[in-house]
């Protein structure tokens, strides 16, 4: 990792109350423990790419650092400062400086506003730039991401899929942005539209030095686009490391689990696959209440007696390579 | 794996009308393929190459404005469009079963698990009482579903993603059909899930010997599930053949570029970029659709439509550089796809 994180997340905590049922009747059923003690930090220029399946809570993260919703506890910090402590000006600088692309192009660009509009109100509200050149700069973002100056003037739906996508890239980078939280960001597109849109990001990186914070569900995507990887699972961080070693050389249950049960490329990987493949059975548990000790127990084929008692924290098995396990010495080479 | 042929698919043309029969969008050109027993075909390409246009002619239920024009379905021999409503509506859920990508909207909320999964058992098998309910248990118990006489008297709001698509995989089976064309079924769910899921509908085949249509645009699942894959593009095949061999070495250059612009799990080499967007169907180049945004593109592609060349056995790509390319070795993988 570089000597100073540009983000920096330490302990984060988001709880949010169970429904009360219909009206509000009724008795609290708990708290969902969405977000339940996660720490990373991303450098600048650096990609990290949180992986895990639906509910997880790597949206949740997403919000929380956007801060669209308070952490119920923990720390952002961005650039040497507490995120939960700006106000005013400062909050306004931090929002221009972390900017998002959602997963799907077609509800995050509004239908009603011109491209130039899109991209060039980000400009209006944290600039003093005069129309003219919020024009100017506007043509540039978009000749940027491989669009034409001129298609400024048409609105979203003349566009594809992946062209809205490199419209809202442009939109998150017009006013220079340091880092864009990227959740699904290219899920929702065609294969090969998809290629298009990871190589303009991983070129946009190269030549702006933005740090990524890519959230996904397809390991292969999130393994080739983050130069770090953090796997959850129900709201915790169970491994974390270098992508290319996570990804060939898990340590974790679950992250091992993941990745037998991930696609193979080549059909002759299918069947090297099903021979290694780690027994996973069962289903995701609810976040409301979590199972005790790991929250992987009862669907690990390791677990014992210690694993349902005691939460595992993570330890490092290798430089820069983080794992939350009892049994790590008994995971090496599962895979 | 061979077996006998159960669906002979013959030239499929497919139209959909727009704007009062002004505009005619050829949505599936000359597409032929064939399922025997135990056999799955994966048909594969990006949204609008005619995929799922192909499964709904082949099931008749095309929307409204949409018509078969040419070709023929035979269903082990039978021509699925002689047929009657009436008998047609027999083969739905009796001789070919459907599995839909979105569970939640393929379940009807109202009605019950059991109510749902004894239909095509009830209607097309004339199961009734003891054995009906019998034949449901076996079902919900074959997809895994945990103590089914509890669970068959819940509601789909009740049950998980990936159970909802395991009942849909049921209702499938319920009536015991020849073929099942499953239309991304898995999309919607997550890794694990997934992979639970595709062994599963693999173990069934191996106990039902049902014929799989696999529609997809992800090319991990028609390596994990398919003897033969059809790569399709603008409506028409491209590339046909064994799995093994198309992965191996794609004939066709989007079929090669397609397979290429995949990432790869732990590897950072750069993803193969295909220029471009894929045409408008209304607006077809003359030629070859890929022409404009293939790298191996010469003056003879944008003059005629390739016609499908057989390149090995049972494998076909309609491309008129093919022989030539491999032999260059440019369409392999991992070459790098300038050519000279």
């Amino acid at each position: 990792m570089t000597a100073e994180p540009l983000l920096e997340v330490t302990d984060l905590v988001r709880h949010y109350p169970a429904g009360k049922g219909l009206l509000g009747m009724g008795s609290s059923k708990g708290v969902v423990k969405a977000v339940d003690g996660v720490t990373f930090a991303i450098g600048p220029g650096e990609t990290f790419g949180l992986v895990g399946e639906s509910g997880c809570g790597k949206t949740t993260i997403a919000k929380l650092i956007l801060r669209i919703e308070p952490p119920t506890s923990g720390r952002i910090m961005f650039d040497g400062r507490d995120v939960a402590r700006l106000t005013g000006k400062e909050l306004l600088a931090y929002r221009r400086s972390v900017q998002a692309v959602f997963q799907d192009p077609f509800g995050s660009l509004s239908p009603r506003m011109r491209v130039a509009d899109i991209v060039g109100e980000i400009l209006e509200i944290h600039t003093s730039m005069t129309p003219a050149a919020i024009a100017t700069r506007v043509g540039e973002v978009l000749d940027l991401v491989g669009l034409r100056p001129d298609q400024a003037r048409l609105f979203p739906h003349e566009f594809s899929g992946g062209q809205r996508q490199r419209i809202a890239i442009a939109r998150a980078l017009a006013a220079d942005a340091r880092m864009l939280v990227l959740d699904e960001a290219v899920s929702a597109l065609d294969v090969s539209i998809r290629a298009q849109v990871i190589t303009l990001l991983e070129q946009l990186q190269a030549d702006l030095g933005v740090s990524y914070l890519y959230i996904g569900h397809d390991l292969a995507t999130v393994s080739h686009l983050a130069d770090r990887v953090g796997v959850m699972y129900l709201g915790r961080l169970c491994e974390v490391g270098d992508s290319v070693t996570v990804s060939t050389d898990p340590r974790h249950p679950y992250t091992q689990a993941l990745f037998a049960s991930a696609l193979p490329h080549l059909p002759d990987d299918a069947d090297a696959a099903r021979e290694v493949a780690v027994p996973v059975t069962g289903e995701v548990p609810s976040a409301l209440n979590p199972p005790s000790g790991c929250r992987f127990h009862p669907r690990c084929p390791l677990a014992e007696a210690r694993c349902s008692a005691e939460e595992p924290v993570l330890v490092q098995v290798d430089e820069a390579h983080h794992a939350a396990c009892h049994l790590l010495p008994l995971t090496v080479g599962r895979r | 794996m061979t077996g006998d042929v159960l669906l002979d698919v013959q030239d499929l043309e497919t139209e959909y009308r727009a704007f009062g029969g002004s505009r005619v969008i050829k949505a599936v050109d000359g597409v032929s393929f064939t399922l025997e027993a135990g056999q799955t075909i994966g048909l594969v390409g990006e949204s609008g190459c005619g995929k799922t246009t192909t499964c709904l002619s082949i099931m008749r239920l095309l929307p409204a404005g949409a018509r078969v024009t040419g070709g023929r379905v035979l269903l082990e021999g039978r021509d699925l469009a002689q047929l009657s409503d009436r008998e047609m509506q027999h083969v739905r859920g009796n001789e070919i079963g459907m599995i839909l990508q979105d569970p939640m909207a393929s379940l009807n909320p109202l009605f019950t698990l059991y109510d749902q999964v004894r239909e095509p058992a009830y209607h097309h098998r004339g199961l009734r009482g003891g054995a009906l309910r019998e034949r449901v248990l076996s079902l919900l118990g074959s997809v895994r579903i945990p103590s089914p006489e509890v669970r068959m008297r819940e509601y789909p709001h009740q049950m998980s993603g990936g159970m909802r698509q395991r009942i849909a995989g049921a209702i499938a089976l319920s009536a015991a059909p020849k073929v099942i064309i499953a239309d991304e079924p898995t999309t919607s769910l997550d890794v694990t899930i997934q992979a639970q899921y595709l062994d599963l509908l693999k173990s069934l085949q191996r106990d039902t010997g049902v014929g799989l249509i696999f529609v997809t645009h992800d090319l991990g699942i028609v390596a994990k599930m398919c003897d033969d894959v059809m790569v399709m593009y603008a409506g028409r095949t491209v590339e046909h053949g064994p799995v093994r061999q198309v992965f191996g070495q794609a004939r066709h250059p989007y079929a090669d570029a397609l397979l290429r612009s995949v990432p790869k799990m732990g590897s950072k080499e750069p993803l193969f970029r295909i220029d471009g967007q894929p045409p408008n169907l209304a607006d077809l180049p003359p030629g070859c659709a890929f022409e404009p945004r293939c790298p191996h593109a010469i003056t003879e592609c944008a003059q005629a439509v390739p016609p499908l060349l057989e390149v090995g056995p049972g494998h076909t790509s309609a491309c008129i550089r093919s022989v030539e390319l491999a032999a260059a070795g440019a369409a392999a993988p991992g070459a790098d796809g300038g050519e000279a």
